[in-house]
């Protein structure tokens, strides 16, 4: 097949390939596996059995991902959904919008929220893939980050067919549509969006002499010894560089150093990189101020902490967006993407934020919050609906465009984590 | 390590005995070793071999595998950039070996010598925390030991610290931290070697020597050697590698080797890198344990008894 | 001289044992069993604060639906404990911890202890090898240990779950059991072996009856290592787990946007099965070796 046609023609071919054929010849498993003493012979001798890819639900002389092909699905009745914890509306240990869910469609829901970290789950996921094997996941939700754009590098996710989709395209916030990590929403659609800005609690209002309003803030002596950042470099890198009046989304190599020179000159004042633990600093008062996403915050406001505040600093803040996709070789695709629709209806929606406390993608279930729910603290929480002006305020994160690129952006600002 | 049949020892006399006998170090060894060959060296050498190699050129994210190019550049680039991690860790899993050493030695001789009946019940109270998930250790260890915790509030209103004074996000935090978590890997082995030592041996020193102190210097200490090795393979080799320690409980440069080969594996997706490292750590413990061995002579002190 | 005679001898002899001095009775009778409890205490510390905060209420309004702990006290209650299976999820992955545990440690210890026995008693061809794969073993970083076995699990369609996680706790425990049991076995006087073996036992007699009484110590200890190694995993398990749960891969998970107290519940009754059993076996007196 000719390789240079149009990107579609492309993507079919080798995923036919992929798909079809063996997908690592035994020359090829033999150089992957090693040549260590005994390994590559086991290795090959191994791979040579188990190496043949099942075929997704159809015939292979469809590509993948096409509206003809997913003409074809047939629903399954099963949906193996993997997702990151409390990241869904729980009663009792129920979930009810899955309960309605299934009781709409019938389709059984087996829900896992085994997803902890994007890289850490990736990473879980890509000896399947890079065998050319199912994953055992139907849906799944995964940051917009380097593993979203290696997934969709390597045609590790199934294409999306938006006809299939009328929830998001009449419902969906303007914020999640063709984002630069997605053109044209043809792999992801989000499921839930955060910000990353700032937290902090009275005793930086009390040393400052007022309350925070900047990033510059972060870098002020009077706060030495309780400033507590992140030690994600991709959400300490963007700060730098938001700091700077940069926009990381468009920022280049030559930001980045000026980035890594600011973050270094506020070392001295940084208690330590956290984690998702620098919540718990925060309310342990061992930092008094912080970077914070916004849930968090809210969450801590109604666990006993009332006290915290969060911070859009002038600056802005960053937004990312946690997106539902379906990986490659899923075994029950049709009934993935009929989840899909169904989270963006705006009762289930509302449901969803009125549980998660994060930013919903559909702004209509805010009035459902409010009437129907009748939750006036989260329907007002800007944390959860943003309004306009919060929405001008967020900037997006830097999409990485290769290994290069993300080696050099990692080899620019690890150093000021891990020293 | 040799222990020779007497010549005279009537199982030598029937032929099938000895072949028995033999063959048995194989059929012993055989299950646990075909277990670790199966599960940890195969599929650790085939990641360890990633770190000779270099991945096929592509463009973007796409990943074609990686190709076998006798990279030995690898390992110099991983010392080159990390060496300072590699010592820390060394340094900080010394600090908790010893002290370890110091504070379980005393626990594990109380217990062997004088536990009673009631040893198995205290070695059994000592691991309970540990039954007990991590999490929740780290927690409440963090919980109590915050700025604004219990501890650190009083020995602020004792004078005895200065008030601004912290724990957690320091080089200290993350040494206690491991210790806390390597202690029953210090006394257990301790106490195994220490429990076994014959009384008639310690009682027949005490006749013959003055005070206790050689009593325990010259007869006891020396015989809990074998335990001393144990207790030091079981603390110092993990605590080197150790990652979340550093991770939860500290700040600002205490960062471990164990992270760095997280952040290179999971983050910046250098197999080759995370797996080099990995290989130095290895076998660096490897050769450390060798010449501990042979300076501890351990080999030599079974052959006395 | 059996064990047995030992330990009499010993608790004879120390009983009877002529002052010699003020220190020394003072060391042995007040200063080491007192830092021994404290060290004890000291390790309980975490132990004490999770199950003082399982009482913890966190009234907060809409943790109803989620509730979280909370380390800011506020106020006493029982409901955690009433709904102690509020999250069934968890109650899963427990059960399929201890579950796993259990097996793994029989298992990691029975094929440990052979190795220990092989390597201390006998030469043999590839005894070295042996030794430094045991060591490597535990030298290596867990992260590549899951990722590597990962790997090889699925090139091999070992189907991921209780199974894999079970056989990689296996992996990783022998060696811990090897190395405690043959602290216990090292420089052993076989004489008492000889001595049966010259009565005419058989060596699988001289084996129950002499050998492992002898080095049960060893084992016990052994096994009570691998118990909390593999209880407490989580990298490792983490990459081998597939779709199931065990409870540290759970908390783990949950840690990140807070836990439910009713992890502090099941942490506390962890706890208190396990001083029901010290306090049983004290109670029942049996003699251990």
């Amino acid at each position: 097949m000719n390789d240079d046609r149009s990107d579609e023609g492309r993507i079919d071919s080798a995923f036919l390939r992929g798909v079809t054929q063996r997908r690592l010849s035994r020359r090829e498993v033999l150089r992957y596996a090693g040549t260590g003493v005994g390994a590559a012979g086991l290795a090959a001798f191994l791979a040579a059995c188990g190496a043949k890819s099942p075929s997704p639900g159809g015939t292979t002389s469809v590509a993948v991902g096409t509206p003809d092909w997913w003409s074809k699905q047939t629903q399954a009745g099963i949906l193996n959904f993997a997702n990151w914890p409390y990241y869904i509306d729980t009663s009792k240990g129920e979930h009810p919008t899955l309960e309605t869910f299934t009781k709409n469609t019938g389709i059984e829901v087996n829900y896992r929220p085994v997803i902890n970290d994007n890289a850490e789950f990736f990473a879980k996921i890509k000896p399947f893939l890079q065998q050319g094997k199912d994953t055992g996941w139907d849906l799944m939700v995964l940051t917009n980050g380097p593993q979203l754009s290696e997934l969709i590098a390597n045609n590790w996710l199934i294409p999306l067919d938006l006809s299939l989709l009328p929830n998001f395209t009449a419902n969906a916030s303007p914020l999640v549509k063709d984002p630069a990590y997605d053109p044209g929403n043809k792999y992801t659609v989000t499921w839930q969006s955060g910000f990353t800005g700032m937290g902090y609690a009275p005793e930086a209002v009390q040393a400052l002499g007022r309350a925070p309003t900047s990033l510059a803030d972060l870098w002020d002596p009077r706060l030495k010894g309780h400033v507590g950042m992140m030690s994600d470099n991709t959400e300490l890198g963007s700060i730098g560089l938001l700091k700077l009046g940069i926009e990381p989304s468009t920022s280049t190599p030559d930001d980045w150093t000026k980035a890594a020179a600011e973050l270094e000159k506020q070392k001295p004042l940084v208690r330590g990189y956290y984690g998702q633990p620098y919540i718990n600093q925060l309310q342990d008062r061992n930092t008094w101020i912080s970077q914070a996403w916004s849930g968090d915050i809210f969450i801590a406001n109604q666990s006993g902490y009332p006290e915290l505040k969060f911070l859009v600093p002038k600056e802005g803040v960053m937004i990312w967006h946690d997106n539902m996709m379906i990986p490659a070789l899923a075994q029950h695709p049709l009934d993935a993407i009929t989840y899909m629709n169904y989270a963006y209806q705006p009762l289930v929606a509302a449901k969803l934020a009125d549980y998660i406390w994060y930013v919903t993608p559909v702004p209509a279930a805010k009035d459902i919050v409010l009437n129907q729910l009748q939750d006036p603290t989260v329907a007002k929480s800007p944390l959860v609906f943003p309004d306009t002006a919060m929405d001008q305020q967020a900037h997006q994160y830097y999409t990485f465009k290769g290994q290069e690129d993300l080696t050099e952006w990692n080899n620019t600002f690890e150093p000021i984590i891990q020293s | 390590m040799e222990q020779y049949v007497r010549a005279d020892h009537p199982v030598l006399e029937t032929g099938k005995t000895r072949l028995g006998k033999r063959l048995a170090p194989y059929a012993l060894t055989a299950p646990g070793a075909l277990w670790l060959l199966i599960f940890f060296l195969i599929p650790m050498g085939a990641m360890l071999v990633l770190a000779l190699e270099t991945p096929v050129q592509t463009t973007g994210f796409v990943s074609r595998g990686y190709q076998f190019t006798w990279h030995f550049g690898q390992f110099g680039e991983a010392f080159r950039l990390y060496h300072t991690q590699l010592f820390r860790s060394l340094n900080y899993a010394t600090i908790v070996t010893i002290l370890t050493l110091v504070v379980g030695y005393p626990v594990a001789y109380w217990i062997a010598f004088y536990g009673g009946r009631r040893k198995t019940t205290y070695l059994f109270l000592l691991l309970l925390p540990f039954f007990v998930s991590f999490v929740i250790r780290s927690l409440a260890w963090q919980f109590i030991l915050s700025d604004d915790g219990i501890v650190i509030r009083n020995l602020e209103r004792w004078h005895i610290v200065p008030s601004g004074f912290h724990i957690l996000s320091t080089t200290t935090a993350v040494i206690a931290g491991i210790t806390y978590n390597a202690l029953p890997f210090m006394i257990l082995p301790l106490y195994v070697s220490l429990e076994k030592i014959d009384r008639s041996v310690v009682e027949a020193a005490k006749d013959l020597y003055a005070n206790k102190r050689d009593v325990f210097l010259k007869v006891i200490l020396p015989l809990s050697v074998p335990g001393i090795f144990a207790g030091f393979l079981l603390t110092f080799v993990p605590a080197v590698g150790d990652y979340v320690n550093a991770e939860i409980l500290g700040g600002t440069g205490t960062t471990m080797i164990g992270n760095v080969i997280q952040f290179e594996f999971l983050t910046n997706n250098d197999y080759p890198m995370a797996s080099a490292l990995a290989f130095i750590l290895m076998v660096g413990l490897l050769i450390g344990i060798l010449i501990y061995g042979r300076v501890l002579g351990t080999r030599q002190i079974e052959e006395y008894v | 001289m059996s064990a047995v005679a030992t330990e009499r001898r010993g608790v004879e002899v120390a009983a009877g044992q002529p002052l010699r001095g003020q220190r020394g009775r003072r060391w042995t009778s007040f200063v080491l069993p007192a830092f021994t409890r404290l060290v004890i205490l000291y390790l309980l510390v975490p132990i004490v604060i999770m199950i003082l905060y399982s009482f913890n209420a966190n009234t907060a309004a809409n943790t109803a639906t989620a509730p979280k702990v909370s380390f800011r006290w506020q106020g006493f209650t029982g409901s955690w404990w009433r709904q102690w299976n509020g999250v069934p999820d968890l109650t899963v992955a427990l059960k399929n911890s201890i579950l796993i545990a259990v097996t793994s440690t029989i298992v990691a210890t029975i094929l440990g202890t052979l190795l220990a026995l092989a390597l201390v008693r006998y030469r043999f061809r590839g005894q070295g090898t042996t030794e430094m794969v045991m060591f490597l073993n535990i030298a290596a970083p867990e992260i590549v240990l899951g990722a590597s076995l990962l790997s090889f699990f699925v090139l091999t369609n070992f189907p991921l779950g209780l199974g894999s996680v079970f056989v990689a706790h296996v992996m990783f425990n022998i060696a811990f059991v090897a190395v405690t049991v043959r602290a216990r076995l090292a420089g052993f006087s076989r004489e008492t072996e000889e001595a049966a073996q010259d009565l005419y036992a058989n060596p699988w007699q001289t084996f129950i009856k002499v050998t492992l009484p002898l080095i049960w110590p060893g084992i016990l200890a052994g096994g009570l290592l691998a118990f909390a190694l593999s209880i407490d995993d989580f990298v490792t398990t983490n990459f081998v787990a597939g779709q199931t749960y065990t409870f540290p891969l759970w908390v783990f998970g949950a840690v990140k946007v807070g836990i439910p107290p009713q992890v502090f519940v099941m942490g506390t009754m962890i706890f208190t099965v396990g001083v029901f059993v010290a306090v049983i076996n004290i109670v029942s007196g049996r003699k251990k070796t």
